[in-house]
């Protein structure tokens, strides 16, 4: 059964509609939100969990149990901070911007929410220095709500104090990792942080701090609204409630999309994006869940299930739900090779694994490309591979070795093949 | 790591920057940044703030503006900070232009899902019309940098020219705007597909028609 338009909660998705306060009101935001404040911190953390939400950043970690880490009443007189993650920069990923520049007071609004719900005394939403224009509408929003008094002293007449403050980055794909993020909004480079201490011991200014995604805070009051049993009744057991896909590549019309969670890869693309660029066979392989997660070939994906396990069941994952689709025109060497290039772009340089690892990755991946390689070396390229992944603090070490196993993975005759072309007799004749 | 270099520092771009000062609107803005932020935390300051005085030198060389030495120096001041932290963070986030930049800044998102729809053909673009990466054209118009995922992937292949994003391109597109552009025009922003609003799927809506013609409230239907 396909999502009906009633049951989205980003109705303004396409912009058609204005994205001011008093439009978004219309559409039911900022409705009472007194009221389900006063149903208390723990009843909305407990609705949370019983809504099954999974954060929506990429590691589908339980949202209301996150919620549940942070303090419930300071001891030393530290506030407690929320921060938003709309560093949305994951190859493939465009889902945040469209919320924050078409619908940002439900953003707004769940920040103050789940802000509530945790104790925080201020939200920080840390948005993409890129996302110029979409920065503009998210200062002009706040400014609204704080003139509504919907945020700031007694916000929306609750009694509770809450500021939200929008802070811009720059350009570093390394800030969307939590720490990295926090000790950015601190000034400082955006190099993650050892955990433990974990946020929510000592964030922000060592302050506790939870970072969670802008899809996740911006569909709390929503769920909060509609009950916890309407969005669970949305997709599979452990992958609940709606979600916003995001297709890019080889369709006919790649589109962003709010579906139901579990929704079947084959109905997606045919449904909302006019299938694939010349039909069923001629797809080549997907990357279901942007640039970090392993590439899945075409017989695999067609009829999974785009969701958490179902994805990993064919040994990738949901990330952000950004649906990269690559036709059988495609190099894929080259496509994952472009990959590599990203991640020795945006490596922090902290850790010396991805600092000399992604560059070392990514030159190899060029001459695989070109055929001008050993075929010893894409053994020597899986076992580095290996080394990189899960030696380095944060997990950008691992989201550049992923893609490359995926490929050798799936497509290790297709490589074999450029080496042979390209003088793997030549080299034999000369021994 | 992305390969950056700040610009030497010399009596000349002392003379040119050495006085360099918030002009009186952007001093009124630098005091609500910094009141953003815990007291005593001002050093949070930093980013937005190198960001309002890349703004401030553009505005006075009529380009997208970079931070020379002792622009970075008035910013550590103003800060209270050590000007290494200052370096440091201007270094590390590529939205600072170490060196200066043309009028237009020209950023093409050369990433995978923009390749896949054709981002090869804009950076043709760019290169056919000589603009040089890292400098400026000789007419003073043009830098191209190739940049990395921009966040727009479902109206790829894009480009971000100073402060908007032009979306669904094509090699002739791209060049239409490219041109209007030196010729002093506003050339529309966001998709140039004919027909499409934003992100929407192309021609018939999958979804959410009836947000088209009216603010839909759908709380009635649940």
């Amino acid at each position: 059964m396909a999502l009906q338009d009633k049951d989205r909660i980003f109705t303004n998705l396409y912009g058609y509609q204005p994205w001011n306060l008093a439009a978004a009101r219309a559409r039911g935001d900022w409705d009472n939100t007194k009221a389900l404040m006063e149903r208390g911190r723990d009843a909305i953390i407990q609705e949370i969990k019983d809504s099954g939400l999974r954060g929506r950043g990429g590691a589908g970690f339980p949202t209301g149990m996150k919620w549940s880490f942070m303090p419930k009443e300071s001891k030393d007189g530290r506030p407690s901070f929320l921060v938003i993650n709309a560093d949305e920069s994951e190859p493939g990923s465009c889902k945040d911007r469209e919320i924050i520049r078409h619908d940002p007071h439900k953003l707004i609004e769940g920040a103050l929410v789940a802000g509530f719900a945790m104790g925080a005394r201020a939200a920080y939403i840390y948005i993409r220095g890129e996302y110029i224009r979409e920065a503009e509408t998210l200062f002009a929003a706040v400014a609204e709500a704080y003139d509504a008094g919907l945020v700031g002293k007694n916000a929306s007449g609750s009694g509770y104090d809450f500021d939200v403050f929008v802070h811009r980055g720059a350009g570093a794909y390394i800030c969307g990792e939590e720490t990295a993020m926090i000790e950015s909004i601190e000034g400082k480079k955006g190099q993650p942080r050892l955990k433990p201490p974990f946020p929510a011991g000592a964030g922000l200014y060592g302050c506790p701090t939870t970072v969670n995604n802008v899809e996740s805070i911006a569909v709390a009051p929503t769920i909060l609204r509609r009950g916890a049993g309407w969005f669970a009744s949305f997709g599979r057991e452990n992958n609940k409630g709606t979600k916003l896909f995001q297709i890019s590549g080889h369709v006919n019309k790649p589109c962003v999309v709010e579906e139901e969670m579990s929704i079947p890869f084959s109905e997606l693309i045919e449904k909302h994006c006019g299938g694939i660029r010349g039909g069923k066979d001629n797809l080549l392989a997907v990357i279901p869940g942007g640039s970090s997660v392993p590439l899945v070939p075409a017989d695999q994906i067609w009829d999974a299930p785009m969701d958490f396990d179902g994805l990993r069941a064919v040994g990738s994952g949901l990330g952000t739900a950004a649906v990269i689709v690559m036709d059988k025109s495609t190099d894929i060497v080259r496509a994952i090779s472009r990959l590599s290039y990203f991640y020795k772009h945006e490596s922090c340089g902290q850790c010396t694994p991805c600092r000399e690892g992604t560059g070392w990755m990514w030159r190899v991946m060029e001459r695989l490309r070109k055929g001008d390689a050993d075929v010893q070396e894409i053994d020597m390229l899986w076992n580095v591979t290996k080394q990189v992944e899960g030696h380095t603090i944060c997990a950008l070490g691992d989201a550049a070795a992923w893609p490359i196993q995926g490929l050798i993975r799936h497509f290790r005759p297709e490589i074999e093949r450029r080496i042979a072309e390209k003088g793997g007799a030549l080299r034999e004749a000369a021994e | 790591m992305a390969d950056r270099h700040i610009y030497p520092d010399s009596p000349e771009l002392r003379a040119r920057w050495g006085n360099f000062a918030w002009t009186e609107a952007n001093a009124a803005k630098a005091k609500e940044i910094v009141a953003r932020y815990p007291e005593g935390r001002q050093r949070s300051a930093s980013m937005p703030l190198l960001d309002l005085a890349q703004r401030q030198v553009g505005a006075e060389t009529g380009t997208q503006g970079w931070l020379p030495i002792p622009v970075m120096e008035y910013v550590a001041n103003y800060l209270d900070m050590p000007i290494i932290r200052v370096v440091e963070v201007a270094t590390f986030y590529t939205m600072y232009n170490l060196v200066p930049v043309g009028k237009f800044h020209v950023q093409v998102c050369g990433t995978t899902p923009c390749m896949l729809r054709g981002s090869d053909d804009l950076i043709s673009v760019c290169k056919a019309k000589k603009m040089p990466t890292g400098g400026v054209s000789e007419d003073g118009l043009w830098t191209f940098t190739e940049v990395e995922c921009m966040g727009n992937c479902s109206s790829a292949p894009m480009v971000q020219i100073n402060d908007d994003n032009y979306e669904d391109l094509t090699a002739e597109r791209f060049e239409g705007i490219l041109d209007a552009l030196a010729r002093g025009e506003s050339p529309k922003t966001g998709t140039q597909e004919p027909g499409r609003h934003t992100v929407e799927p192309v021609g018939a809506l999958s979804s959410l028609t009836a947000m088209v013609n009216e603010n839909h409230d759908y709380r009635g239907e649940w």
